[in-house]
Parts: C-alpha cells; sequence; structure tokens
C-alpha cells in the first residue's frame, strides 16, 4: 500500500508542475504587452505600473514563473483586478454554492444512473435495456443549458412552480434554497446519469456473468438477492470511481448552468471574469479545478486499492 | 522476406476489414439515421444561401419578435430577424467548428501519441504527464480559458476547443500503438531494418486508425457542443453572426414574451449532437472485430 502510494505521488507531482505551467502560460497567449492586457479597462499608468511590478514583468520568463509558483505554494492566487480582493478569497466565497450544486446533481444523478443501470443490465437486449439506451444517448447529446432553458420556460413561464433564478443560501430559508437549485442540479446531474448508467450496465453485466454469481443461483438464492446483495456489491466499485472522473463534467456543466439559472458559484466567477478580463479570476479558476481535480482522482485510487483486496500488495 | 511484400501483406489485410465494417455499419439502422441526418445538416449548411427564405442579418422593426407563421415559419427575434434564415446559416457555423476543432486535436495529438507509444521511455513519460496536466482541467473550463486568453471570436474557439481535446487523442493513440507496437507484423518491419520512422507510419498507424475515427466522431459531437456553450456565453461566434449557441444567449432575454427562439437552436444542435453520437456508436460496433 505504501509503495503503492508513493508510485501514484511520484506521478502526480510531475503533472502538478505542468499543470501549473499550463495557467502560467495563459497569460503568454495574451496580444501585446501583458500589463496593459491584464490592466483590463483600467488605463491608470500608476496601476499599470504597479501590474509591471507585481507580476515581474521586466523579468525574463523562467523567473517570473519561478516567482509566480512561489507565491502560489504560499497560497497566493494574485488579486481581482475588478473586484480589488485576493482570488483566494473570491475562490473560496464561491466554492460552497458550486460544491451544493455539484453534490445536489451528484444525488440525482445516482437516483437516475443506478437503478436504471441495473434494470439495463438484467433486462439485458429487452425494451427496457432498449429505453435505458435511449435515455442514455440523450443526456449525451442533449446540450445542458438547452435542457435549462427548457425546463424554465416549463416550470417557471407556462407553470410558475419554481424561481427562473437566483440562489438563496441555506442558512437563509433551506426550503427556498432547495427550490432554486432542484431545476440546475436536475440539468447538471442528467449528463452524468447518462454516463453513470453506461458504466453500472456494463459493470453489472461482466458481474452477473461471473462464477460466483451462478452459484448464489444455484443455491437457490432469490433473484432480487442475487442481484442487489451479490452482484451489485461487486459492480458499485468501478461506479464509484467513476464518481471522481465526473468531477470535471460536474464543473464544465456548472458553468454553464450557472450562466443559465444566474447561481453565484464558481462557474459564474470564471465566465464574470473573462469579461471583466479578470485574468488572475480566470488563472486562480483553473488552477483550483485542476488540483481539486488531482486529488478526487488520487482519493479515488486509493479508494479503489483499498475497497479491491486484489490490488493490495 | 522484402519490406515491399510485407506493405502489400499488411495493404491487403487492412483492405478487408474496413469493407467488412462497412457491411456491418449499413446493418445498423440507428448509425444510418444518424449518417442521414449529418448529410442533411452538411447539405443545408453548404447551400445556406440558396435555402435561406431570407437574409439572415436582416432587421426588420415590424416584424420584431413574431410568432411562427406562413411568412416566418420559425418565427422572427429580437430585431426582426428570421429565425429559419439564421438556423440555416447558423448550421455553418456549427459544422465547421465541429469539424475544424477535430482536425485541429487529430492532426497534433496523433503523431505525439505515436511517437509517445512507439518510442516509450522518458518521451513517453514526458508527454503523458503534459497529458495528465491538461486532463487535470475540465475540458470546457480549458476551452473558456483558453478562449478568454486569446480574444473571442470564432476562429479562436475553434482553437481553444481543439487544444483541449488534444490529450484525449494523444491518450487514445497512445494507447492502441502500445497494444500493436509487439505485434509479430511490427517486429517483422523492424527486423528486416525498416526506420521508425517508416514503421510508425506504414505499418502502426493504419492499425491504430480505427478508434481514432470513432472517437474523431464522437469528439465531433462534442466539439459542437463546447462551440454552442461557448458562444452561448459569449466566447465564439460574435453578433450579429449567426450560431446556434449565440442565438440561445439572446433567447434567454425574451423566454416569456418569444419562446420560439429557444426551442429552434437548441433542437438544431440536439439533434446534429444526437446523429454524430450515433454515427459514431454505430462506427464503434461497426469496427469492432469481437461484435457481429
Amino acid at each position: 500500500m505504501v509503495t503503492f502510494l508513493l508510485r501514484r505521488l511520484a506521478l502526480v507531482l510531475p503533472t502538478l508542475f505542468f499543470v501549473s505551467v499550463l495557467v502560467f502560460g495563459l497569460q503568454q497567449l495574451l496580444p501585446g504587452d501583458p500589463a496593459l492586457a491584464l490592466a483590463g479597462e483600467e488605463r491608470d499608468p500608476a496601476v499599470i505600473a504597479f501590474l509591471r511590478q507585481k507580476y515581474h514583468l521586466d523579468e525574463p520568463l523562467p523567473v517570473r514563473y519561478l516567482l509566480w509558483a512561489k507565491g502560489v505554494l504560499a497560497g497566493d492566487l494574485g488579486e481581482s483586478i475588478r473586484i480589488k480582493r485576493p482570488v483566494r478569497d473570491l475562490v473560496l466565497e464561491k466554492l460552497p454554492v458550486t460544491a451544493e450544486l455539484a453534490a445536489l446533481a451528484f444525488v440525482i444523478a445516482l437516483a437516475i444512473g443506478l437503478p436504471m443501470g441495473i434494470v439495463a443490465a438484467v433486462g439485458n437486449d429487452t425494451v427496457i435495456d432498449y429505453v435505458a439506451t435511449m435515455v442514455a444517448l440523450w443526456g449525451r447529446s442533449i446540450p445542458n443549458f438547452w435542457l435549462g432553458i427548457l425546463l424554465i420556460l416549463l416550470f417557471s413561464v407556462h407553470w410558475g412552480l419554481l424561481p427562473a433564478s437566483g440562489f438563496v443560501s441555506p442558512a437563509e430559508s433551506l426550503s427556498r434554497n432547495l427550490a432554486t437549485l432542484i431545476m440546475p442540479a436536475f440539468v447538471l446531474g442528467n449528463v452524468i446519469a447518462a454516463v453513470m448508467m453506461r458504466h453500472t450496465r456494463s459493470a453489472m453485466l461482466e458481474v452477473l456473468s461471473a462464477d460466483y454469481i451462478r452459484t448464489a443461483r444455484a443455491k437457490g438464492l432469490s433473484e432480487v438477492r442475487v442481484v442487489l446483495h451479490h452482484a451489485l456489491r461487486n459492480a458499485l466499485v468501478p461506479v464509484i470511481t467513476l464518481g471522481a472522473l465526473q468531477f470535471g463534467e460536474l464543473l464544465s456543466g456548472a458553468v454553464l448552468t450557472e450562466q443559465v439559472f444566474t447561481i453565484p458559484g464558481f462557474g459564474k466567477l470564471i465566465v464574470d471574469a473573462v469579461f471583466n478580463r479578470d485574468y488572475a479570476v480566470v488563472q486562480g479558476v483553473v488552477l483550483c479545478t485542476a488540483l481539486a481535480f488531482i486529488l478526487l482522482n488520487l482519493l479515488a485510487d486509493v479508494a479503489y486499492v483499498l475497497v479491491n483486496p486484489r490490488l493490495r500488495g | 522476406m522484402t519490406a515491399g511484400t510485407l506493405d502489400t501483406a499488411s495493404a491487403g489485410a487492412g483492405e478487408r476489414p474496413w469493407r467488412i465494417a462497412l457491411r456491418r455499419l449499413a446493418r445498423r439502422r440507428a448509425a444510418l439515421i444518424g449518417l442521414a441526418v449529418v448529410v442533411f445538416f452538411i447539405a443545408v449548411a453548404l447551400a445556406a444561401p440558396l435555402l435561406a427564405p431570407y437574409d439572415p442579418l436582416a432587421t426588420d422593426w415590424r416584424a420584431v419578435r413574431k410568432p411562427p407563421s406562413s411568412l416566418h415559419l420559425f418565427g422572427t427575434d429580437e430585431l426582426g430577424r428570421d429565425v429559419l434564415a439564421r438556423l440555416i446559416w447558423g448550421a455553418r457555423a456549427s459544422l465547421v467548428a465541429g469539424i475544424v476543432s477535430v482536425s485541429i486535436a487529430v492532426s497534433v495529438a496523433v503523431p505525439l501519441g505515436l511517437v509517445s507509444g512507439y518510442l516509450g521511455g522518458a518521451v513517453d513519460g514526458l508527454l503523458m504527464r503534459m497529458v495528465d496536466a491538461m486532463l487535470a482541467v475540465p475540458f470546457l473550463i480549458l476551452a473558456i480559458a483558453l478562449a478568454a486568453f486569446l480574444g473571442p471570436n470564432l476562429t479562436n474557439a475553434m482553437i481553444a476547443i481543439g487544444v483541449a481535446q488534444t490529450p484525449i487523442f494523444t491518450r487514445l493513440t497512445r494507447g492502441q500503438v502500445l497494444a500493436v507496437k509487439h505485434e509479430d507484423y511490427i517486429e517483422a518491419a523492424r527486423a528486416v531494418g525498416n526506420p521508425h520512422r517508416r514503421i510508425m507510419l506504414r505499418h502502426i498507424l493504419p492499425n491504430v486508425l480505427a478508434p481514432i475515427l470513432v472517437q474523431a466522431t464522437l469528439a465531433i459531437a462534442a466539439a459542437i457542443i463546447a462551440e454552442a456553450s461557448l458562444s452561448f456565453l459569449g466566447l465564439g461566434q460574435q453578433p450579429p453572426a449567426p450560431s446556434w449557441g449565440s442565438m440561445l444567449n439572446t433567447a434567454t432575454r425574451f423566454l416569456s414574451q418569444a419562446p420560439w427562439m429557444a426551442v429552434w437552436p437548441g433542437l438544431a444542435i440536439f439533434s446534429l449532437v444526437l446523429s454524430f453520437n450515433l454515427l459514431g456508436d454505430g462506427l464503434r460496433d461497426a469496427l469492432d472485430p469481437r461484435r457481429g
């Protein structure tokens, strides 16, 4: 286990290095004088001079990278030009909103994807399987921002049942919080549910043809018990680790969903930053999502080894 | 045996599976429907000047936000422009973005994956850590960041989507190369003294193309959604040029007054993406020797 962890960590370190190069490199894509570009709408020479000094723009590129990386390692992600606040604070402030949305979306995805995957695998090559495959294809093909718009049209404009936009903190009112989040969470969960269904189906199909399932059936156990007790437990392992891989999909989807439903989260932060030409915020968000993704995958790998005794060396 | 006979042998063996795959594809109804819809959209995009009932940019103040009628089949938008005409011209932006961005990704990623998988060692290690780093940033967030720093327009959106898709193709190609590089025919090509470049291009590449083709078809679907997403956010095609994503963006401001503005562009994106997915799934099944 220790060797596995060390080997896995040895792979993470160069990846982290390249992520930092990628995020730092984004700045180099800006056309013209970076100080002018970083200043965005701001034309005050004092601000431009301050930026030039703050980002060491007169220094050679490798020196600039090292100084930037040193700051990042100390937790300094730069400062928002627009809001005049540290990027780290902005990210930490918006994170709980997106985390709640993503968690709800994940619960919805599990509630739809898992049972559908099980039913599709049990009824392999029947109408149920066919319908489940169609639903999965729908989830993969529908642009989630359009689905969001359609839901607003139906549930807010037409029937007036749910608020079309905005966000209420759960501390303020849990019922209103859920009312504002249920549509966006469904939109976001829809795509993950499709992926989850496909994976549950194929994992279940593999497990259902294993010898121990045949033994369980031969012992005279009921089909429900065989499927839920014996098969699902083993099929769940790859499905759970898939959850970590879907994190990126959730965040990508959150950007659009938060835009459609005007939810002040992580996704809205990056889009607003793009339009305010607040580049430090864009870089900060990209860096944080990449770090979170790497960490989650590391945890998923460790969890996979922990629950799978055959992989424990 | 000479290199020449080896080539002939590999070409002869490589031809038949393709023909079998085409026959298998022709038997899959869902894939054929997908192909038909894709061809329909390509035809619409090519014939846009002939098919569009109005100029997609022509505003008409007397026809602002008019519901569908015999005059304007899909209604008009907030500036009185014909929604159908804009949809027809918008097909161009979506298809071009889908095809160009995937071409960018494939043309960068396939050589990298070939080299990485074939050479192995330090080159492979280095390239794969770079790929891991790019894969760590969620696809759309990477595309948004790239489009933001490059500047918002359709060309940059295509570059951003292409770059964001590169790591997926690099990893796929590398995996395929690793799977075939120790096969007997590659060892034989190496034994008769073929240079590395020739082995990679003439012997390995043709044998790893099938999964890349499948992935490319599915990636076009993803790229079309990505372009629509970037345009929806204002980072792709800039107004007044028509694009399905930016049409949806405008539509969100008039949901209660003009819902038709939101329905048609979304339906167009959905049908095109669904068709590419159906085609991609069909190709995957047809090219997989394990499936009948």
